[in-house]
C-alpha cells in the first residue's frame, strides 16, 4: 500500500432514468463523484437512493441515460473489468456458514485473479491490508457467524477493500449496528479515503451522521436530486422541510462543526417556536 | 511490501491458509483414493471373486479364463456406469445446491430428474420407443422442465425458495404423470419403464456406458473451470457481480451443463434417488467452507452410487437396485434437512 496515489477512475451519472418493472423510480438524474471525495446520498424511502446506488455499480440497467465510468458506459464494459476499479458493498450480503475471515475477505480477490492462476503474495498482501485497516486482523481464522454485527460488517468492507478498487460504494453501512458501530465504520472509511484517496459513494439513512462525514451530500426526493453540495452550505431548515417533509431547526454540531438536524416533533411546536420568537 | 507478511500477523496468516488448504487437499484425495479402491473392489466382489490382479488384467485387456467374461463384461461396464453417473449426479446437485443457496434444490427434488423420467416413461410405453432415442427424448425434457421451473419462479428475478417450491410442485404434477403412464403399460414395457423409476445399474452394457461418459468428460471440465465464479453466487446475486462475476450468464451456463450431467446419467440409470441431493451436503460436511464442492461432490457422489450398489446387490437376501438403498439413505436426511431449513432458513 503505497499511501495516497492519485486516483485516477471517475464515476458519473449522465441524465439516467430507472425503473422497476412499470414503476418509474428516477427520471433524467445526472450527478458526478467529485474526485477523491466522500458522497453521501440522503433522502426518505423510496425515494430512489438505493436504486441509484445499484445502478451506479452496474446491478440495475438504466432505461435512459447512461452510468460513465471513465468514459465508457459501464454496461458495455465487462463485469470482470468493473470490479477491479469499482467496489460496492451491497446491503445484505451473505456469508456460506462456517466461513472462516480470511477466507470471506480473500474473495474479495477475485476480479483480479484468472481461472486456474494460483493465490499469490500479493493477493495475500492486499488481504492482510485489508483486515488490519478494518481492525480484524485478529479475528482471520474465525467464522464469520461467530462475529458481532459491527464485526462481521467489517470483514464486509475488509472484503471490498482487498478488491483494491479507487471507486467505493456502500448501500447503508451502518444499518443493523448499534451507535457505537455506525461511527465506528464511517470513521473506517474516512480513514480509507483520506489514506488512500479512495472516491467514496454511500447511501445514508441518518441524516446527521450523514451531514458529518460527507465532503458532498447529495439529497433525493422522488427519484430526482434536490440538492447537492458541501453539507454546510446545503442542509437547512427549508431543505429538510423540503426533502423529508419535517419540521426542524439546525445548528451547528457541537463536535465537528457540520449542521445537526433537531427534528421538532408535534409536541414541541409551540416550545421552539418561543425559542424562536 | 513483502514486509507486511513477515509480520506476526501475516505469517499466522500464511500460516493458516495453508493449514486449510492441507486440509483440503487431504481430504481430496482421501475421497479420490477411496472411489479408486470401491471401484476395484466391485470388480472383484460377487458369486465368484476374483484377485485384484486378475481384475487388473482383465482391464488391462488381457485375457483371463472367467474372469474375462464375469469381470469384464459384466461387472466392468456396471461399475464403470456406477461410478459416471455417481460423478454426474454429485456435480450436477451440488451446482443446483449452490447457485440457489440452499441443500433442498437439488435436481431430484425440484423436478428436473422426474422430468427426465416423465418423458422417459412416456417415450417407451406411449411412444413404443426404445434405445437411444428414449435417452434423447429424456434430456430435451430435463432442459425444457429447467426452463418451465425458472419462467415459472420468474418474478423481477428468481428467488431460491420460490424456485424450490415451484419445482416441488413441477415434480408432483410429472410423477403423476409418470404412474399414469404406467397404468396404462404392457407387463413387458413395465419392465424397461420401471428402470427410470428406481434407478438401477443392473444389466449396465457399454451403449449405456460411452454416452454418460463422452457428456462427463466434456461437461465436467467445464464445470471445474466454471466453479470459482459459481462458488461466488453463495454470496448472493449482488455481492457475486461487485466481484466481477457475470451472473446471469454464469447462472444459465451452469444450469445448462448441470442439467446435462443429471439427464444423461438419468438417462443410462435412471433417477437414482438422492444421490445428487446427498453429496453436496455431505462433501460440505468433509471439506468444510470456503472452497468449491464441485470435485469433492462428484467423488462423494460415485461413492454413494458404487457402495450402494453394491450394498443392494449383496447385502439382502434378494437383490434390489440400487436406487432403493439411496432412496433410504436419502428421504431421512430431506426430512432432516426440511426440520432444520424451517429453523432456520438453511444453507449447504
Amino acid at each position: 500500500m503505497t499511501s495516497s496515489h492519485a486516483n485516477q477512475h471517475r464515476l458519473s451519472i449522465e441524465r439516467v432514468s430507472l425503473r422497476y418493472g412499470e414503476r418509474h423510480v428516477v427520471e433524467d438524474l445526472s450527478l458526478a463523484l467529485p474526485d477523491g471525495e466522500i458522497t453521501v446520498i440522503v433522502g426518505p424511502n423510496a425515494c430512489g437512493k438505493s436504486t441509484l446506488l445499484r445502478a451506479m455499480s452496474r446491478l440495475l440497467r438504466p432505461t435512459e441515460g447512461r452510468i460513465v465510468l471513465d468514459g465508457a458506459d459501464i454496461h458495455r464494459l465487462a463485469t470482470r473489468k468493473v470490479a477491479q476499479v469499482l467496489g460496492l458493498l451491497p446491503q445484505s450480503p451473505i456469508a456460506p456458514e462456517g466461513i472462516v475471515v480470511a477466507d470471506l475477505v480473500a474473495r474479495g480477490r477475485h476480479p483480479h485473479q484468472r481461472a486456474f492462476t494460483r493465490w499469490s503474495r500479493t493477493d495475500e498482501e492486499a488481504v492482510l491490508a485489508a483486515l488490519r485497516a478494518t481492525g480484524v486482523a485478529e479475528l482471520a481464522e474465525r467464522s464469520v457467524d461467530e462475529l458481532s454485527g459491527g464485526q462481521r460488517q467489517r470483514v464486509w468492507i475488509a472484503m471490498a477493500l482487498a478488491q483494491q478498487t479507487d471507486l467505493l460504494l456502500l448501500d447503508e453501512p451502518t444499518t443493523f449496528l448499534d451507535v457505537t458501530h455506525q461511527v465506528e465504520v464511517l470513521d473506517l472509511l474516512i480513514d480509507l479515503n483520506r489514506s488512500r484517496g479512495t472516491t467514496i459513494a454511500m447511501v445514508l439513512h441518518d441524516l446527521n451522521l450523514a451531514a458529518r462525514y460527507a465532503d458532498h451530500l447529495v439529497a433525493m426526493r422522488d427519484g430526482n436530486v434536490v440538492a447537492a453540495g458541501v453539507p454546510t452550505q446545503i442542509v437547512t431548515p427549508d431543505l429538510v422541510r423540503d426533502v423529508f417533509g419535517l419540521e426542524a431547526q439546525v445548528v451547528a454540531d457541537p463536535v465537528s462543526g457540520t449542521p445537526l438536524v433537531v427534528p421538532i416533533g408535534r409536541h414541541h411546536a409551540s416550545a421552539s417556536a418561543a425559542v424562536v420568537h | 511490501m513483502t514486509a507486511l507478511l513477515e509480520t506476526d500477523l501475516g505469517r499466522s496468516l500464511l500460516a493458516g491458509r495453508r493449514a486449510r488448504g492441507r486440509r483440503r487437499a487431504l481430504v481430496l484425495a482421501a475421497l479420490a483414493l477411496l472411489v479408486v479402491a470401491t471401484y476395484l473392489l466391485s470388480l472383484m466382489i460377487g458369486h465368484t471373486r476374483y484377485s485384484l490382479g486378475d481384475v487388473l488384467r482383465v482391464v488391462a485387456g488381457q485375457t483371463v479364463p472367467g474372469a474375462s467374461f464375469t469381470v469384464g463384461d459384466l461387472r466392468l461396464p456396471r461399475a464403470t456406469l456406477a461410478l459416471l453417473v455417481g460423478l454426474a449426479f454429485g456435480m450436477g446437485g451440488v451446482t443446483f445446491q449452490t447457485m440457489l443457496r440452499n441443500p433442498l434444490a437439488a435436481p431430484d427434488v425440484i423436478g428436473i430428474s422426474s422430468g427426465a423420467s416423465a418423458a422417459g416413461v412416456f417415450a417407451i410405453v406411449v411412444l413404443g420407443l426404445s434405445g437411444g432415442v428414449v435417452s434423447v427424448i429424456a434430456v430435451t425434457a430435463a432442459l425444457l422442465t429447467a426452463l418451465a421451473i425458472y419462467l415459472l419462479a420468474w418474478k423481477d428475478g428468481v428467488v431460491g425458495t420460490r424456485l424450490i417450491l415451484v419445482g416441488i410442485g413441477v415434480a408432483a404434477m410429472l410423477d403423476s404423470v409418470v404412474s399414469w403412464v404406467l397404468m396404462r403399460a404392457a407387463s413387458w414395457d413395465l419392465q424397461t419403464a420401471m428402470r427410470w423409476l428406481t434407478g438401477s445399474l443392473n444389466d449396465a452394457t457399454w451403449d449405456q456406458v460411452v454416452p454418460v461418459l463422452v457428456v462427463v468428460a466434456l461437461v465436467a471440465p467445464a464445470m471445474v473451470w466454471l466453479g470459482r465464479d459459481l462458488d461466488l453466487l453463495h454470496h448472493g446475486d449482488d455481492t457475486a457481480a461487485a466481484l466481477g462475476v457475470p451472473v446471469e450468464r454464469i447462472r444459465i451456463l451452469a444450469v445448462v451443463a448441470a442439467v446435462l450431467l443429471i439427464a444423461c446419467a438419468t438417462a443410462a440409470a435412471g433417477p437414482i434417488a438422492f444421490v445428487a441431493f446427498l453429496a453436496g451436503p455431505i462433501a460440505a460436511r468433509l471439506v468444510g467452507p470456503g472452497v468449491s464442492l464441485l470435485v469433492p461432490s462428484a467423488l462423494v457422489g460415485a461413492l454413494i452410487v458404487l457402495i450402494g450398489d453394491q450394498v443392494g446387490q449383496w447385502a439382502f437376501g434378494t437383490r434390489y437396485p440400487v436406487g432403493v438403498v439411496t432412496g433410504a439413505l436419502g428421504a431421512p436426511f430431506l426430512v432432516y434437512l426440511l426440520i432444520r431449513a424451517n429453523r432456520s432458513g438453511g444453507s449447504l
